[in-house]
């Protein structure tokens, strides 16, 4: 009898194949299958938000999300953020403004973090608060992170208008 | 300063964005097992029996272990050696570990567990202090010291009782502070495995290698010198991780005996009854005054829940009291403590250790003697300031303290004396004050070895390795690490490595505790980087032709005017002249004055001064309290890097307002058909209430910086001292909004709305403990305060106080 099961998906943009115990979480076939431990669990109940990643660019927690439902589906986690050695706006703002200080968070925040960016070019502070409420952080305060996705917006919107001014004909 | 004092990404910040920074529970290794330790249903009984057969032949298990496994007793501090890694036969709270399964995975590790069947006697449950006091019997603990209290402290500096007699005012009033738990987003892990040469290594998230390396050695009697401890970057502390843990005596004995690696990681729940947090204390403060405003002397007695076990309580329960002294000139002080065994999960340190919970009582009880004088409740601390280098009435050597600039700071930007009892019903102002150790004076266990050591490796390459026994908590420590050997050695902070808190690999560091690590790492690396800045600039100095005293060491460059060698070659130099470049530095803080018997808590090399004003909003018809803004101001004596102090300042606000409004570690019972077991009440996430980023108020942080000569460049700690005023002035600010008084922690809206409720019928507006149970206190050792005479010794001994013990 075949025990586990097979899937097949696209990850950090590659396309990827994996086989693993049927009752597994996405969480725990990304930690322990495939062994992308940057993406962490600090309850397996859906609390924390330290599990969230992207599923088809929407957040998730990947500890609710059985790892069976994700047939075909894109994943993103923290491990395929950066461009190749570059480090993405957000976690090079998170980095230089303090939002990671032990780093457990981190990752779950981020990717959460990047979803909205991606919805909204430059979110208000409240929106950010709003985006990041199902991510606990114990260390920062919050004060830091919610600078740094601000911080991130404003990069990742002066590298858009660069990009706009090169292609442009003239 | 070239390095210190400005902004910058920490040297291990590119790993924690990445996802590469490794967790305990990131660690994999080739045949690794799962370990699960089944934890009592019973809040209190003896064991009658255990049947392992099932459980052992459960397919996919390969070892089983009970109480019989483990002999030898352990426990954090050598008076308190009270926890078996599994209990053999007697388990005291619901969550006391006593089997373990080891399975090809956890899922099968967890399935054979509810296969071990367990019958238990229960015995009678004590649930509170006040159980403790009454019951005498079944003692929770054969060596506590009067039936179920653990310890008793009593201590009197200068007639406390005469002062109060001579004073215009004597204010009484008491306090509880209910228990809460650390929280850290990371849970528990530990792996461990024997090496090639057949030693064990233990990977833990523990905030403590040093004290852990020494437990395994002795509870699994093996050599010390094949047990290596390496402390995993933790996914945050808080004082969660400082006890030597259960799983990882049991999870290191599972790998010794099967020969591979085995990994235990707790579950959520698990960590909630693990606990060694904030202890729940009842106090009692009478404090005299005079008409102007003067402190004349205060009686303090706290009553502490200690839990199950003894943990750090012994020292918690001194931390209840030590610190009174060091933010107002207090001339005279008596202090009585009891700590108490429950059969709840243990109790320990948490941020703060101990002092948070009479700091509330202190800051909220002079906000009522400010009311009363008819004084502003700044005017007030500041007239009672300690001043610079005092000694205080318990013999604790203060230096620098920079409290009138942070209080002078947060009174101009909260615009506090135009607002202050001026804002309109609801709204409201509160202040109060605080001070912390910098790293405790005393190690844990008794020794004159350095309490922190720093090694350095440099070669002609101009790499430069740091080595020590310090742990990475989310602190920040390995920043402030290549941050201080970067300014001595005018190199940056990314060119150097740190290799940290692994016991085989590093000189020994205590840990990351007491707020300690920055002094005494820090005055460590120092040393250690000076002796090599000495040695280059002799190398240096030759080629240069200029006196080695004479040369600059900035920028990566060796010079002196237009002379000048980089840091690579200038250590070439020095590796041509004097051979291979290492050196080692160590600390260990000056001796403190106090003499007498239980003067070892408190004593620290510096202290840091904290005030901060909260604003609060109280609907009236709700109870519902809303904090818009806070302003803070922390002496950090010097600022290594701002983002990571600042960091740490708005991290104390959002810990000490989620203290003040919600958090609480609290219990139930459950029907008498499920046992009548003592459970907690909410252990998940969810429902244990912490602040959200939506609560989270704006921060106003202001470092102030008053350099203490015995601290590393003049830097002091940051990381628990700014909780510390947070939960009074909270308590402060809803009396400024609404004019009720709730004096005991969390302040919730039920609370507020019964205060407001009995302030409408003319009653005391007031919420909070309303009596305080007779506690056989020991008569007090009595030593005279300094400008009463007094040498720092004892003139009566107490029967009670024969035990020296270390600090945390």
């Amino acid at each position: 009898m075949q025990r586990h099961q097979h899937l097949s998906l696209t990850l950090n943009g590659e396309p990827a194949e994996v086989s693993f115990a049927p009752y597994k979480t996405l969480l725990e076939v990304l930690r322990e299958d495939l062994g992308l431990t940057g993406t962490k669990h600090g309850c397996e109940l859906g609390e924390c938000g330290a599990c969230a990643v992207l599923v088809d660019g929407e957040p998730k927690l990947s500890c609710l999300v059985l790892a069976l439902e994700c047939e075909g589906k894109a994943i993103d986690t923290v491990e395929g953020l950066a461009d190749g050695a570059k480090l993405h706006p957000l976690q090079a703002a998170f980095a230089d403004l303090g939002a990671a200080q032990c780093g457990y968070c981190t990752p779950g925040i981020l990717m959460t973090a990047k979803a909205l960016l991606e919805k909204e070019k430059a979110p208000s502070r409240e929106r950010i608060k709003e985006a990041i409420s199902g991510n606990l952080c114990r260390c920062t305060g919050y004060q830091q992170i919610f600078e740094a996705i601000e911080e991130a917006a404003k990069r990742l919107g002066a590298e858009a208008a660069q990009r706009m001014n090169n292609e442009s004909p003239r | 300063m070239k390095v210190l004092g400005k902004p910058r990404r920490r040297v291990d910040g590119r790993a924690k964005v990445t996802g590469q920074t490794r967790f305990a529970d990131d660690i994999v290794l080739p045949r690794m097992l799962h370990m699960k330790l089944l934890r009592s249903s019973h809040p209190h009984a003896l064991i009658e029996s255990i049947d392992l057969e099932k459980a052992k032949a459960y397919p996919g298990v390969h070892l089983v272990l009970t109480g019989k496994d483990f002999p030898v007793t352990f426990g954090i501090l050598p008076v308190s050696q009270d926890e078996y890694p599994l209990a053999p036969e007697h388990v005291r709270y619901v969550g006391d570990p006593l089997a373990a399964v080891v399975a090809k995975d956890e899922q099968t590790a967890a399935e054979a567990l509810d296969l071990i069947e367990v019958r238990y006697k229960p015995l009678a449950t004590i649930s509170s202090p006040e159980e403790a006091l009454s019951n005498p019997e079944p003692r929770i603990h054969a060596y506590s010291e009067l039936g179920n209290i653990h310890r008793l402290q009593a201590f009197e500096f200068g007639d406390a009782e005469e002062a109060l007699a001579k004073s215009d005012h004597v204010f009484e009033d008491l306090f509880f502070y209910e228990g809460n738990t650390h929280l850290p987003i990371e849970q528990h892990a530990a792996v461990a495995a024997m090496d090639g040469e057949g030693k064990l290594t233990l990977w833990s998230s523990t905030q403590v290698p040093h004290y852990v390396h020494r437990s395994l050695a002795r509870v699994l009697q093996l050599p010390a010198s094949h047990v290596r401890v390496i402390a995993t970057p933790n996914g945050g502390g808080f004082g969660g991780k400082c006890d030597v843990c259960n799983h990882e005596m049991v999870v290191a004995k599972a790998a010794v005996l099967l020969g591979r690696p085995v990994k235990v990681c707790l579950n959520r729940e698990e960590v909630f009854y693990m606990h060694r947090g904030r202890h729940p204390v009842l106090m009692k403060y009478r404090t005299g005054v005079t008409q102007d405003g003067k402190l004349t002397g205060m009686h303090l007695q706290t009553l502490v829940d200690g839990g199950g076990y003894g943990s750090y309580g012994v020292a918690s329960t001194f931390y209840t009291g030590a610190l009174q002294t060091v933010t107002y000139e207090m001339p005279r002080y008596k202090f009585e403590a009891a700590r108490v065994f429950t059969n709840k999960p243990p109790c320990g340190p948490k941020r703060g250790h101990g002092t948070p919970q009479p700091r509330f009582g202190q800051e909220v009880q002079l906000d009522k003697i400010a009311e009363k004088l008819g004084m502003d409740p700044a005017d007030l601390r500041l007239k009672n300031i300690l001043k610079a280098n005092a000694l205080t009435a318990n013999w604790l050597k203060i230096g620098s303290i920079g409290l009138a600039e942070c209080i002078r700071q947060v009174v101009e930007r909260s615009d506090w004396k135009r607002r202050f009892r001026k804002m309109p019903s609801g709204k409201g102002l509160g202040l109060a004050c605080g001070s912390y150790l910098c790293g405790a004076g005393l190690p844990i266990y008794w020794n004159k070895m350095p309490q922190s050591g720093v090694q350095l490796l440099v070669d002609r390459s101009g790499q430069v390795t740091a080595f020590c026994g310090a742990t990475e908590i989310g602190q920040g420590s390995d920043d402030v690490l290549a941050a201080i050997i970067a300014e001595v050695l005018g190199i940056d902070p990314f060119d150097i490595r740190c290799v940290t808190g692994d016991t085989g690999m590093t000189p020994v560091d205590l840990g990351s505790y007491s707020s300690r690590v920055t002094v005494m790492m820090g005055n460590a690396a120092i040393q250690a980087a000076d002796k090599i800045r000495q040695l280059v600039a002799e190398a240096a100095g030759e080629q240069l032709g200029v006196s080695p005293e004479r040369l600059s060491f900035a920028n990566g460059k060796v010079f002196f005017e237009n002379h000048s060698l980089t840091f690579a070659e200038a250590a070439g130099f020095a590796e041509e002249k004097f051979g291979t470049l290492g050196a080692v530095g160590s600390y260990r803080p000056p001796r403190s004055p106090g003499r007498y018997k239980g003067a070892g808590v408190g004593p620290s090399p510096a202290y840091s001064y904290t005030a901060c004003v909260v604003e609060a909003e109280v609907d009236p018809a709700t109870g519902w309290i809303t904090v818009p803004k806070v302003w803070i101001a922390h002496d950090i004596g010097r600022t290594i890097n701002p983002v990571l102090a600042r960091g740490q300042v708005e991290g104390s606000v959002y810990m000490g307002l989620s203290e003040a409004l919600m958090e609480e570690q609290v219990f139930r019972r459950l029907p008498p058909k499920l046992s009548g077991a003592l459970v907690h009440k909410i252990p998940s996430l969810l429902e244990y209430k912490s602040l959200t980023s939506l609560d989270m108020p704006e921060v106003d942080t202001v470092l102030v910086e008053d350099p203490d000569p015995n601290c590393p460049f003049g830097a002091k700690e940051a990381g628990q001292g700014p909780l510390l005023p947070v939960m009074p002035a909270v308590a402060n600010a809803i009396y400024d909004a609404v004019g009720v008084r709730i004096d005991e922690l969390p302040i919730t809206p039920d609370k507020v709305l019964r205060a407001l409720e009995r302030k409408g019928k003319g009653e005391q507006p007031r919420v909070g403990p309303d009596h305080f149970p007779s506690v056989p206190y020991p008569e007090p050792v009595v030593v005279p305060p300094p400008w009463e005479g007094g040498d720092g010794n004892a003139v009566r001994d107490s029967e009670k106080s024969k035990t020296k013990v270390g600090a945390a």
